[in-house]
């Protein structure tokens, strides 16, 4: 039954194995699922999240796997509309990542809005001046555009393929799928950038707040830059991961290479719209708001919050990566592009961290200290919930469906050895057949 | 959230753009996947598989 599933020309571990690792990440999640649980049936009480602290752990998590799938609109941008065709070895994985990212950033939402049950008030008695509302709309239509671009992976399984509407189905969706790309690349565009102007527009917020192009803030800008440019670099760290575990190559060199000279371009620009936008908050955003840059970086015993987050932010993970991955040498060797798609990936996590939790702790009254927080386990443990989610949904996809169009060829399953007699019978009648190829009575 | 509908809705112009670009982007991705399951549905009574 099982290996009926398997796509063809490729190897797959023995099921025992397979269960196994389910049931060790299936721990973790069910874990998730009881702290998720003790929140929906008791409350946000279970939370340490206070007066200060509105949004928390979670909506960091919300924020940051929100940019660690930018990749799935990213990598479908390049690949369906600017042509990039050498992707297509990659997009799948990228969209799995990419449907795991947001599938996880909406039950994290779910969790965190304390009565999902009026969760669809969002849209219902939509807030219209709320950049939040926008959030909500276009992470919604981004999901369903991400659902739309698995569909069909699922469909290519080798049983569900057999079906001819399935497989008229999944060549359907190929056929006219820049326009679901080029559709979630315009949704993610204003999400993600959505995300960023929450910060940017909290006038009474100091650290947060940015001047504005039109309506919208710099940070604006500066998140869907970051997604874009970061999304692919976790792309290429998952895929790496799962080479890793796998024990095989999965995808050639040229094209992780492409992805990674991409994603370092734009994080190289994206670095130096940052490096400008942090001198001018400071030089002039900053000091009109009656503050200088260092009241946020010290004076602030009860907080961990020094210089030293901004330079491991902009610094080691936006500027080395960047460095590593707009040079030839740097994507080619293994260690260094490990280092700096780690880097990378870190560095947009901490940027949104910085952006949602240390504007947060900064007192907004002269009188008032920094503000603390440490998450509740239950908070960890919803926060780990989507990882293990993810991880069962991987294992799951990298079992059943095609995700790696160059496996098979990069991996060519040998032909089992003929039985010892019939090796035999064969040696036997090559003594028989003195001149070779000919046939005992030619011969 | 829908025109008329909804008593909350205000003919102003967060209300349009807002929800004008909720119902643009629904609209494409409803009119897409139509689109596939017709053809795909065609297809399939028709026999056609040029598929690969």
């Amino acid at each position: 039954m099982d290996s009926a599933l398997i796509p063809d020309g490729v190897k797959r571990c023995p099921i025992w194995q397979f269960g196994l690792a389910i049931a060790v990440v299936g721990a973790v999640l069910l874990w998730g699922v009881f702290a998720m649980l003790l929140v929906w049936i008791k409350g946000l009480n279970q939370t340490n999240m206070n007066n200060a602290y509105g949004f928390a752990l979670w909506i960091w998590a919300d924020l940051g796997v929100i940019a660690l799938g930018g990749g799935a609109f990213f990598t479908g941008l390049m690949r369906y509309v600017f042509g990039k065709d050498e992707l297509k070895y990659i997009i799948n994985y990228a969209v799995l990542i990419g449907f795991i990212c947001y599938s996880s950033a909406l039950l994290i939402l779910a969790i965190d809005i304390g009565q999902p049950l009026r969760g669809w008030f969002i849209f219902w008695h939509a807030n219209v001046h709320s950049m939040l509302t926008e959030v909500a709309f276009c992470l919604t239509c981004y999901f369903g555009v991400l659902c739309i671009e698995y569909l069909p992976l699922i469909l290519e399984n080798k049983q569900v393929d057999r079906v001819p509407f399935f497989h008229n189905l999944s060549h359907n969706m190929h056929e006219i799928m820049v326009v679901f790309a080029a559709t979630g690349a315009f949704l993610s565009f204003f999400h993600q950038g959505s995300l960023g102007g929450v910060s940017g527009v909290l006038f009474g917020r100091p650290f947060g707040y940015r001047e504005h192009i039109f309506i919208w803030p710099y940070t604006f800008f500066l998140f869907t830059w970051s997604a874009a440019a970061c999304g692919p670099c976790f792309t290429i760290l998952v895929t790496k991961l799962t080479e890793k575990i796998a024990g095989k190559k999965l995808v050639k060199d040229n094209v992780i290479e492409l992805l990674a000279k991409i994603a370092g371009w734009m994080l190289a620009t994206y670095v130096i719209a940052k490096l400008i936008d942090t001198w001018y908050w400071a030089t002039v955003t900053a000091p009109s708001k009656g503050h200088v840059m260092m009241d946020f970086y010290t004076n602030n015993p009860d907080s961990v919050y020094g210089i030293w987050i901004l330079i491991l932010e902009v610094g080691v993970c936006g500027v080395l990566p960047a460095l590593i991955l707009i040079t030839d040498k740097g994507r080619k060797t293994p260690a260094t592009l490990w280092t700096a798609v780690i880097l990378a990936s870190l560095g947009v996590l901490l940027n949104r961290w910085v952006m949602v939790l240390q504007v947060l702790a900064v007192p907004v009254m002269p009188f008032e200290a920094w503000s603390t927080y440490f998450p509740s386990w239950q908070e960890i443990a919803t926060t780990i919930l989507p990882v293990a989610y993810g991880v069962i949904l991987v294992l799951i996809s990298y079992r059943y469906l095609p995700i790696f169009p160059q496996e098979a060829e990069l991996n060519p399953i040998e032909e089992p050895a003929p039985p010892a007699e019939t090796a035999e019978v064969t040696e036997k009648n090559g003594e028989l057949a003195p001149e070779g190829e000919l046939a005992p009575a030619e011969a | 959230m829908f025109p008329v509908i909804s008593f909350e809705w205000v003919w102003d112009m967060s209300h349009m753009v807002f929800h004008g670009g909720l119902w643009y982007a629904l609209s494409i991705i409803g009119m897409g996947m139509t689109y596939c399951i017709i053809k795909a549905a065609y297809d399939t009574f028709k026999g056609t598989d040029d598929h690969h």
